[in-house]
């Protein structure tokens, strides 16, 4: 059906507009929002492509811990004392840099311990008892329910204002304002904390891995685990480990997410989110650290520069159509699969 | 005993007791083809009673029982496809609602007013447009099955799934965004049902939504209400559907899919045309759904995208796997379960929350749990002969059955 109508022109007139124009006029402004979206979905692809690695899973419940870490950098500023009121504070710069610290160390946190639960309670009995890869997926998307819904029906039952079925009135610390131009083109305060806190998070996790006797673990495990478990590395470890830097890693994301789009925390916030991630891993190659960046920042970039090409309700778009195009002409991604032939 | 017939006894191993499933199915296999009609109408006719008289315990407070029993023959229908996808060929697919919602909006856009292909005066205004639309319906799914499934079906395991869930949430963003065709976000509304049964007492006849049965009527069609009805309708495409794919479960296309299933490298070198068979699961897995998505439309005569959230694909998910990959059976019983909890215990409270509104929680947990502890479902599947099933069972059967009762006298 939808393709009979895609062919048909008429129809298309008003639904689909090809503005070749606007992106050219507003290419700028494009390349930095499209930039700061795509060092979140960088930073949450990790995760993905961490667990892929080392287990050969695609954790669909990592969406989830996305979601989980967007309410614990919530809790955590108002363990600080701030309120949703709906405008912004004006605490001075410093003080501003603080909290938010504290706040992205909770929710950091929070999705980390989320992570590594997940992966006790539902992954590894499984893994005990030798399942096919197919159940790991559905049990995935059984605890992606079970996240989900536990946000949804039972967090508000238990804490007064948290969860429930309407998004979180934001706490905002920081308004987003112009800093400088970038050929034209503003570039705010809150985008360029996202860049520069994503490039950090980004470089400490390629030296963990690349650098470190974790990471040699981690890379071992991935290359071949039977190997790795006879040279005296412990699996179970590695893959704790592996969940937890995804978690974290989720938990940063989220806090710069909700700088961002501050009215995105919901208890099914995180699953658009989790599947441009993973769109942003399987077209950087999946199971490859850098490509899960170089993806995630070419796919933040094409979905800014689609939603003006296209029209904007097509934006969420975008990043399906790069998925199942990458999938069906070069499923290994740009710089291929495997954590374990990543340079040493 | 030959040994060419003691091969095939091999099926239930020694160590494992017969369950109350087996003999059920033991005995039901005994039975000539006669025999099983004879047991499985009444069967039937009594299944389609209870939907008009409900017992006390299992009725739905709150909600027309009639109602539920319509969607659960929908869901039981998607469920059966679905099955032919994940459970008997071992494709996990994600997007499942996609073609649930094409055959629902083929329906809706040729019947509805609000389309623009709908013509007020044409054939698909007149009482048979539900009727013409429903072959279209399926048709034109199992295109759509075709024309995702070529592409697609060349990816294995968890990139397929991912593909398709993909594929599912794309049909939804058109069907939202493409407001020309389908009216975007406000939906199709008044699409055509079937009419029949008109008369003064019933002004839109039993298919009516306005159709609320008469409970002190004596006559039982008059004491149908429009959700029964659909019931009724929907069991009987139940039933043509079960049979169809039960044929083709038995036939060389069947053995093909246990084949993918169990292994796809080896069953390729062993001379399947694996890609091809895919192609035939998926495509008449989507037709299935095309089916029910037109029972859908007709049934509520409105639709719109937020009916096809991608949540509604783990629901049928959870359905397939709950009753078991591969049982036919045991699917139907999992969509009953996914359609009746939620509805039995919408009217109970707990701390203020419907306990209806748990339903994902639920059946995500009980996934996790199956998967964890009973990964092949509440009623799984019997790996089996195949080929000649009937006749090779009944001949190894008879002298094993001979040699119990000789060994119990």
């Amino acid at each position: 059906m939808s393709l009979i109508t895609l062919a048909d022109p008429a129809l298309l007139a008003g639904t689909i507009d090809f503005n070749i124009s606007g992106v050219a006029d507003q290419f700028w402004q494009l390349t930095v929002d499209g930039l700061s979206y795509g060092a979140i979905y960088a930073l949450v692809a990790v995760g993905y492509t961490l667990v892929y690695g080392v287990l050969r899973l695609i954790n669909f419940a990592h969406s989830e811990i996305f979601m989980l870490g967007m309410f614990g950098q919530y809790v955590g500023l108002e363990l600080l004392g701030f309120a949703p009121s709906g405008n912004t504070y004006a605490e001075g710069t410093l003080m501003t840099i603080v909290y938010m610290l504290v706040a992205l160390v909770i929710g950091m946190l929070v999705s980390g311990g989320a992570a590594v639960g997940l992966e006790r309670v539902a992954y590894r009995p499984l893994r005990k008892r030798g399942a096919k890869p197919l159940i790991f997926l559905i049990t995935a998307i059984g605890m992606s329910f079970v996240l989900q819904e536990f946000v949804h029906f039972v967090l508000p039952k238990f804490v007064h204002n948290l969860g429930g079925t309407n998004p979180q009135q934001p706490i905002k610390l920081v308004e987003a304002k112009p800093l400088f131009s970038l050929f034209g083109a503003p570039v705010t305060n809150v985008e360029i904390v996202i860049v520069l806190a994503a490039i950090a998070l980004a470089a400490t996790t390629e030296i963990l891995i690349n650098r470190t006797k974790f990471g040699r673990a981690i890379r071992a495990v991935a290359q071949d685990p039977d190997t790795a478990t006879l040279m005296g590395v412990s699996r179970e470890r590695v893959i704790m480990l592996t969940f937890l830097i995804g978690g974290l890693l989720a938990g940063a994301a989220a806090m710069l997410y909700t700088m961002k789009v501050p009215q995105g925390i919901v208890f099914n916030g995180g699953f658009i989110l989790g599947v441009k991630a993973f769109s942003a891993a399987v077209l950087g190659g999946i199971g490859n650290l850098r490509g899960a960046l170089l993806g995630g920042l070419i796919l933040g970039l094409a979905e800014d520069y689609g939603q003006i090409l296209f029209g904007t309700q097509w934006r969420d778009v975008v990043a399906f159509v790069v998925l199942v195009a990458v999938l069906m002409i070069r499923p290994t991604g740009i710089l291929g699969e495997s954590l374990g032939k990543a340079r040493v | 005993m030959s040994e060419a017939t003691k091969v095939p006894v091999a099926p239930t191993p020694p160590d494992r007791p017969r369950g109350v499933g087996d003999s059920i199915r033991g005995w039901w296999g005994g039975l000539s083809r006669p025999a099983q009609w004879g047991f499985g109408v009444p069967a039937v006719i009594v299944l389609g009673l209870l939907a008009l008289f409900p017992p006390p315990g299992l009725d739905t407070p709150g909600t027309s029982f009639g109602g539920v029993m319509a969607q659960f023959a929908m869901y039981a229908l998607i469920a059966i496809g679905l099955n032919v996808v994940v459970g008997q060929t071992g494709l996990l697919d994600l997007g499942y609602v996609g073609f649930y919602a094409v055959g629902a909006y083929t329906v809706g856009i040729l019947t509805s007013p609000n389309s623009p292909f709908h013509s007020s005066s044409g054939f698909f205004d007149s009482k048979w447009a539900w009727l013409a639309c429903v072959p279209l319906a399926i048709i034109i799914t199992a295109i759509s099955g075709l024309v995702l499934g070529t592409p697609t079906l060349r990816l294995r395991g968890d990139y397929l799934a991912i593909v398709t869930l993909g594929f599912g949430e794309i049909v939804r963003l058109l069907a939202d965004n493409l407001g020309g065709v389908t009216n975007g976000s406000l939906g199709l509304s008044a699409i055509a049902y079937p009419h029949l049964g008109e008369s003064a007492t019933h002004p839109g006849g039993y298919f009516s939504g306005g159709n609320l049965g008469d409970t002190h009527s004596g006559n039982l069609l008059d004491r149908a209400n429009s959700g029964v009805w659909w019931f009724w309708i929907g069991m009987l495409l139940v039933i043509v559907v079960l049979m169809l794919v039960g044929n083709l479960e038995r036939s060389r296309v069947g053995r093909a899919w246990v084949a993918i299933r169990e292994d796809e490298d080896a069953a390729e070198i062993m001379g399947v045309p694996t890609f091809k068979f895919k192609l035939w699961a998926f495509t008449i897995g989507a037709a299935v759904g095309g089916l029910s998505g037109a029972l859908y439309a007709g049934q509520v005569q409105f639709i719109n995208p937020t009916g096809f959230n991608v949540i509604n694909s783990m629901l049928f998910l959870c359905a397939v796997v709950l009753g078991g990959q591969g049982n036919k059976l045991g699917v139907i019983v999992g969509a009953f379960l996914i359609v009746y909890l939620p509805n039995r215990f919408m009217s109970v409270n707990v701390g203020g929350q419907s306990l209806g509104d748990f339903k994902y929680l639920f059946f995500g947990l009980s996934l996790v749990v199956v998967m964890i502890f009973r990964p092949q479902g509440l009623f799984p599947a019997r790996q089996k002969l195949l080929a000649y099933a009937r006749q090779v069972y009944r001949a190894v059967r008879r002298p094993a059955a001979a040699a119990e009762a000789g060994a119990g006298a």
